[in-house]
């Protein structure tokens, strides 16, 4: 390649010899094979990446008028999105861009999961992806904060005072993380400061990382078997083709496709019936009135359902938090030979199954009040969720060992 | 490397590299920066504790009682918690001791509150209770149930708080009840009074363990 380079001549050869715009794009993406097998699963990765850009963009233009504070955040983002023009398109692309980062993330992890792609030689891969996941909730809690509505400010007294249940250093913790003794300016001004920057930055680290180590160890894919041990006469995979054009064309398929509900979302139904931007949201914050009821957003409402359902404060916050860093885990759990769940038995699968309706069903129960059938159902899938990661070693070991194809299955069209 | 090591040998033989000596420097050389990453961090940690003005604002909170009347509840603002302060009847006192066994903590064992305020009552007069409006699972305000058998809640229920946000029950003396999500009684803050009318909230009382 480089001697192709070479050949050219004027200004992009004069580029390349100060900077090495043609060896990256080899390396990177004419260059990078991935599996030719990709299905409608492998979308999500470069969505998440179009959503976060989207996502920065918006918020740029939102902190050109809002103003971080007890006083003024309420009062200036309404300003921004009544009377600033197109504040009432460049606000909800933001909230709306939120929730639908969360469910290009979740099927993004749903798709490693059903292929196994977080499985040796992508341990690290998926354990990045989980920082990135963790980054992300992180973000957008604070994000929520931030608006200072009656919902922001009693959902931060709920998170905030998690950090609380921690024996001896609890409650400095949570004085220190608000810098108050309850949540107010300084509360507000240090989440923007972390919204707005450093929470962005170490997103886009961890970003760049995953991309790395992605490039590092290959793509899986639905197959889950390495194209790399199959190699061409030109010393590559003869089951990839190079990421572009053919992955990136694809993309914009996926990309047009999803801009396209994004927008409906965003024109028509912007709060989504109340589980992307929630009622009691539009009124300010009142320390003197807890809403009736307080869910967070949908995408915290799996682990906020297991939080309520333990009667136990404590053991509670724990599992919380055991339910979300279990999954960093997984790739030492899964005792499989194969990766692929298609190469799989059925107990595999039910239990696999059963985990994603469980997820589901959690989600849809901690947005439901904490009082009689749901906090059993609760109680009960709590475990189910946790069975889950206990069970897999026992039952990946038993029935993941089955024959693989030695060429990934694909149809050519 | 080449070169610099030309100049400082003579001949064909290398200098001897004092390992220890090397050793010694790396491992000096790295603590050092080690030791000052850490204390330069210290100023930028501390910034986020509440500020002086923050302090200030937690200063004691005065509430005239004489202007509550018996069986009934004000709130007040006390280090931007919500302090509930209830003036309890002689038939509110006596339905806190029908239900010692449906309590997780009826002694305040494991609760807070201060040592004058751990008794029956949870409070250094009877009549007079004082307590941080804050749920003690995650902190949302309880809401007053006080009429017993309150058909939101229960037939026996003896009168109370309720939190909306997870469901946690408390007594007349901020004592939950098994079955809450929250583990420990509604706190009772540092409290004292100064005559017979006047309460100060974030004083403690002279009076120990006044019953």
């Amino acid at each position: 390649m480089s001697a192709v380079i070479e050949k050219k001549g004027g200004f992009r050869a004069w580029l390349n010899k100060r900077l090495p715009v043609d060896q990256f794009m080899e390396d990177q993406l004419t260059g990078y094979y991935a599996p030719k097998n990709f299905n409608i699963w492998y979308f999500f990765g470069s969505l998440a990446l179009l959503v976060f850009v989207m996502q920065i963009v918006t918020g740029i233009f939102i902190t050109m008028h809002f103003k971080p504070g007890w006083a003024t955040a309420f009062d200036s983002l309404q300003y921004f999105v009544r009377e600033v023009p197109y504040g009432w398109l460049i606000h909800p692309m933001h909230a709306v861009g939120a929730s639908f980062f969360f469910v290009v993330v979740y099927l993004h992890m749903a798709r490693a999961l059903m292929y196994g792609s977080y499985k040796a030689p992508r341990e690290l891969l998926w354990v990045i992806g989980m920082l990135i996941y963790l980054a992300l909730m992180a973000e957008a809690f604070m994000g929520y904060v931030l608006p200072n509505g009656n919902m922001s400010y009693w959902g931060a007294q709920v998170i905030i005072n998690l950090f609380g249940v921690i024996p001896g250093i609890g409650e400095g913790l949570t004085e220190w993380i608000r810098g108050d003794y309850g949540i107010g300016d300084a509360t507000l001004t240090r989440f923007f400061s972390l919204h707005v920057i450093a929470v962005p930055f170490l997103l886009a680290l961890l970003i760049a990382l995953h991309l790395v180590a992605l490039r590092q160890v290959g793509s899986n894919n639905p197959d889950g078997i390495e194209i790399k041990e199959n190699l061409g006469s030109n010393g590559k995979p003869v089951d990839g083709i190079p990421f572009h054009p053919y992955y990136s064309l694809k993309d914009i398929v996926g990309v047009g496709l999803f801009l396209t509900l994004f927008a409906i979302v965003v024109f028509f139904v912007p709060t989504f019936g109340g589980l992307f931007l929630e009622a009691p949201n539009f009124e300010p914050a009142n320390p003197t009135s807890t809403p009736d009821h307080i869910a967070p957003v949908w995408y915290f409402t799996p682990y906020y359902a297991i939080l309520r359902a333990v009667p136990d404060q404590k053991l509670g916050a724990l599992l919380m938090g055991l339910s979300v860093a279990a999954f960093l885990f997984l790739p030492w759990l899964d005792k499989a030979k194969n990766k692929s769940y298609r190469y799989r038995g059925i107990l595999s699968k039910l239990l696999l199954g059963t985990f994603f309706v469980t997820f589901c069903v959690l989600m849809w129960l901690g947005l439901k009040p904490a009082d009689g059938i749901y906090v059993l159902l609760a109680r009960i899938f709590t475990v189910l969720y946790f069975a889950f990661f206990i069970l897999l070693p026992f039952v990946s070991k038993a029935d993941g060992n089955g024959p693989v194809p030695n060429r990934v299955t694909y149809n050519a069209h | 490397m080449s070169d610099h090591a030309a100049g400082h040998t003579v001949g064909d033989t290398a200098p001897e590299v004092d390992e220890s000596r090397r050793k010694f420097l790396i491992a000096a050389t790295a603590g050092t920066g080690a030791v000052g990453a850490v204390l330069t961090a210290v100023p930028f940690v501390a910034s986020w504790k509440p500020s002086e003005s923050a302090r200030a604002a937690g200063l004691p909170t005065e509430v005239d009682l004489s202007r509550i009347e018996p069986g009934q509840m004000a709130t007040f603002f006390w280090r931007k918690k919500q302090v509930y302060v209830v003036k309890r009847t002689p038939e509110m006192l006596a339905s806190l001791n029908s239900h010692d066994g449906e309590l997780k903590d009826a002694k305040s064992e494991n609760s807070e509150q201060p040592e004058y305020a751990k008794n029956d009552a949870r409070a250094l007069k009877p009549e007079v209770l004082v307590l941080i409006g804050t749920c003690t699972h995650l902190g949302c305000l309880p809401k007053t149930r006080f009429t017993p058998g309150d058909t939101t809640i229960s037939a026996d229920w003896p009168g109370g708080f309720f939190c909306p946000c997870h469901g946690s029950k408390f007594d007349l003396a901020g004592r939950v009840f098994a079955g809450s999500p929250a583990s420990v009684n509604l706190v009772v803050p540092p409290y004292s009074f100064e005559g017979d009318n006047k309460l100060i909230i974030g004083v403690d009382s002279a009076a120990k363990g006044a019953a």
